[in-house]
């Protein structure tokens, strides 16, 4: 697929994120607008995948560990194929399979896991990982993490796990948005440096623009093949990235927009595809 | 009914361990993952036979229990031990969003489980895990009386459930007196002893003290049932009711704190259903301490003496 399509697919998703969230009257839209270039990349490039066969062992599978960015996630699947765009408008309603946070057991098409309580999704993604190895399946294990994320003392146990059995076949994606429900990750709890930390668990560090689409499968195409460890790559991105007047600030961590938000919002988002270009 | 007699002493921990290594020569996907404490717990009878299928992972609970949820969407049945106390209360977010919530086929052991861990104190003795636990939807908890039993336990998760669960059993050695070839069911209990003046309902160690109790009282003509109620979740709802029903006074008791525990889960089950006077014997609401396992099961009253004295001085309307 070609770049200037991948960029029309982030726009559509990012469109649809800021619809769904004022339709649903809460959710987190800072990260999951930040989050819609890396979204991009896996679903409709990296990720071997099939929306027709959601079950395919085939697979490569995506563990979403923050799992209040559920938006980006559930729009890039409706985008993708697995199931209606118009079924984004059930987003935290009654009888939705779009919970507000991700739950497994109301049967969505292309989710892996429920997740919502940070810290857990790296060490799944470990296990899937190991038991892929295990079973001689080929598939790669994507986690995306946030970067406040990283506070969770159990991620660093997953992670030392990780490199242990030298899983290659995971990688992590670290939303790294320098913010957090509180305010900047530095002042809430510092996580720096953090190529460091994860070097030093035995991981292979990469970063990237994580707005940058383009940047963010250079940076892929370079650490994939990289075999006996697990790999990071740290994706720099803007909270709120389209959306000029919300973007980089934190109080849009967890909020949704009011209907006459969402439409100046919208208005926003469409000049900043002119400005890139689209 | 026949008396049971105690054949041999062994701990259940003991019995757990020989059922893995035994399950996994029938079962190919059963994986286990150690938490350091592997020969404590005895996985390591399956780490020996088969290295290929054992992953340590050190001192990491909470990841232990995620990376087993992780394992099993590749198909496989992981089983996590430790020590209860910690593999349960200290990952009790991961158990109940990783593994409930998304109901993933893992299986946890929880061993030292009771008072009766003895002299590493109140930190190492679980007695809360099972209030826990319960409260959790999509999990069994079992909590088998015996080695043999417990044997037959892990069987039992691996064959009759797909569901995340927990298997709970002990430190020390204590009476075996089930038979090996008798399979538990999920969700069952058995009726070990029938008696018209009282119920007893047991889980666990106390299941033999529940036994040697009503033993006592027959000799007094106290006649009691005695109900070995090995699945905690689902619990044997009827047998409850059933055994209640003619009874002027059911006890429960379990190595676990009487908040709860198997009492909480009878008395919801009798008071909604046939109201009973109740006695709820466990550990009082209070931590445990060091000392000998029998010492500690004096103190806390939780031996056979203590149990028949209890229930006789009930039904005689002195308590």
């Amino acid at each position: 697929m070609l770049l200037d399509e991948l960029i029309r697919i982030s726009y559509e998703i990012r469109k649809s994120v800021i619809e769904m969230l004022a339709e649903a009257g809460s959710g987190h839209l800072g990260g999951s607008l930040g989050l819609a270039d890396v979204f991009t990349a896996l679903y409709f490039k990296i990720m071997k995948h099939n929306p027709a066969d959601p079950q395919w062992e085939g697979r490569d599978r995506l563990i979403l560990s923050n799992g209040h960015v559920a938006p980006v996630l559930y729009a890039s699947l409706a985008h993708a194929g697995y199931f209606p765009i118009a079924e984004l408008k059930t987003l935290r309603k009654i009888g939705s399979r779009l919970q507000g946070h991700p739950g497994k057991d109301k049967g969505l098409p292309g989710l892996e896991i429920s997740s919502g309580s940070l810290g857990q999704g790296l060490s799944i993604a470990t296990g899937l990982a190991l038991g892929l190895k295990l079973n001689n399946n080929n598939a790669k294990v994507f986690c995306i993490c946030g970067d406040g994320e990283l506070q969770e003392g159990s991620i660093w146990e997953a992670a030392m796990s990780a490199a242990h059995y030298k899983l290659d076949n995971l990688f992590c994606i670290v939303d790294r948005n320098f913010v957090q429900i509180d305010g900047p990750t530095s002042s809430v709890m510092e996580i720096e440096p953090l190529n460091l930390k994860w070097a030093s668990f035995g991981w292979h560090v990469a970063s990237c623009n994580g707005n940058n689409i383009n940047d963010f499968l250079i940076t892929f195409s370079e650490i994939e093949n990289i075999v006996l460890k697990p790999k990071v790559i740290i994706a720099n991105t803007i909270m709120g990235k389209g959306v000029k007047s919300i973007e980089g600030d934190y109080k849009w961590h967890g909020k949704a927009p009011t209907k006459q938000e969402s439409e100046k919002f919208l208005e926003e988002l469409k000049k900043y595809y002119e400005t890139i270009g689209m | 009914m026949k008396q049971l007699e105690c054949k041999e002493l062994i701990a259940t921990r003991i019995g757990f361990g020989r059922g893995l290594l035994e399950a996994g020569k029938k079962y190919k996907e059963i994986v286990v993952i150690g938490s350091d404490i592997s020969s404590s717990v005895c996985v390591d009878f399956f780490a020996k036979e088969f290295p290929h299928r054992f992953f340590s992972l050190g001192i990491a609970e909470q990841n232990a229990i995620t990376f087993a949820c992780g394992l099993s969407l590749t198909g496989k049945i992981p089983f996590v031990a430790s020590y209860a106390t910690f593999i349960v209360m200290r990952t009790l977010d991961q158990i109940r969003v990783s593994a409930c919530y998304n109901e993933m086929n893992i299986k946890i052991g929880g061993a030292h489980a009771g008072v009766s861990v003895g002299p590493d104190g109140a930190t190492h003795q679980a007695l809360e895990d099972i209030a826990a636990l319960r409260a959790l939807p999509n999990i069994v908890i079992l909590s088998p009386a015996d080695a043999n039993q417990t044997f037959n336990a892990v069987f039992s998760v691996v064959e009759q459930t797909k569901l995340p669960s927990y298997i709970r059993f002990g430190r020390e050695p204590v009476p075996c007196f089930t038979d090996i070839n008798s399979k538990i069911v999920i969700g069952k209990s058995e009726v070990l002893n029938e008696g018209k003046h009282c119920t007893i309902i047991a889980t666990g160690h106390m299941v033999w003290e529940a036994l040697q109790a009503a033993y006592s009282l027959e000799k007094k003509g106290i006649f009691c049932n005695v109900v070995n109620m090995y699945s905690i979740k689902p619990i044997d709802k009827d047998i409850i009711i059933q055994t209640a029903q003619n009874s002027e006074l059911v006890v429960t008791v379990e190595e676990h704190q009487i908040y709860g525990g198997l009492g909480s889960a009878v008395a919801e089950i009798l008071s909604q259903n046939c109201p009973k006077k109740m006695l709820i014997i466990g550990m009082p609401d209070c931590f445990g301490e060091s000392g000998k396992p029998e010492e500690l099961l004096d103190k806390y009253k939780l031996t056979s003496h203590h149990i028949a004295n209890k229930i006789e001085q009930v039904l005689k309307g002195n308590e």
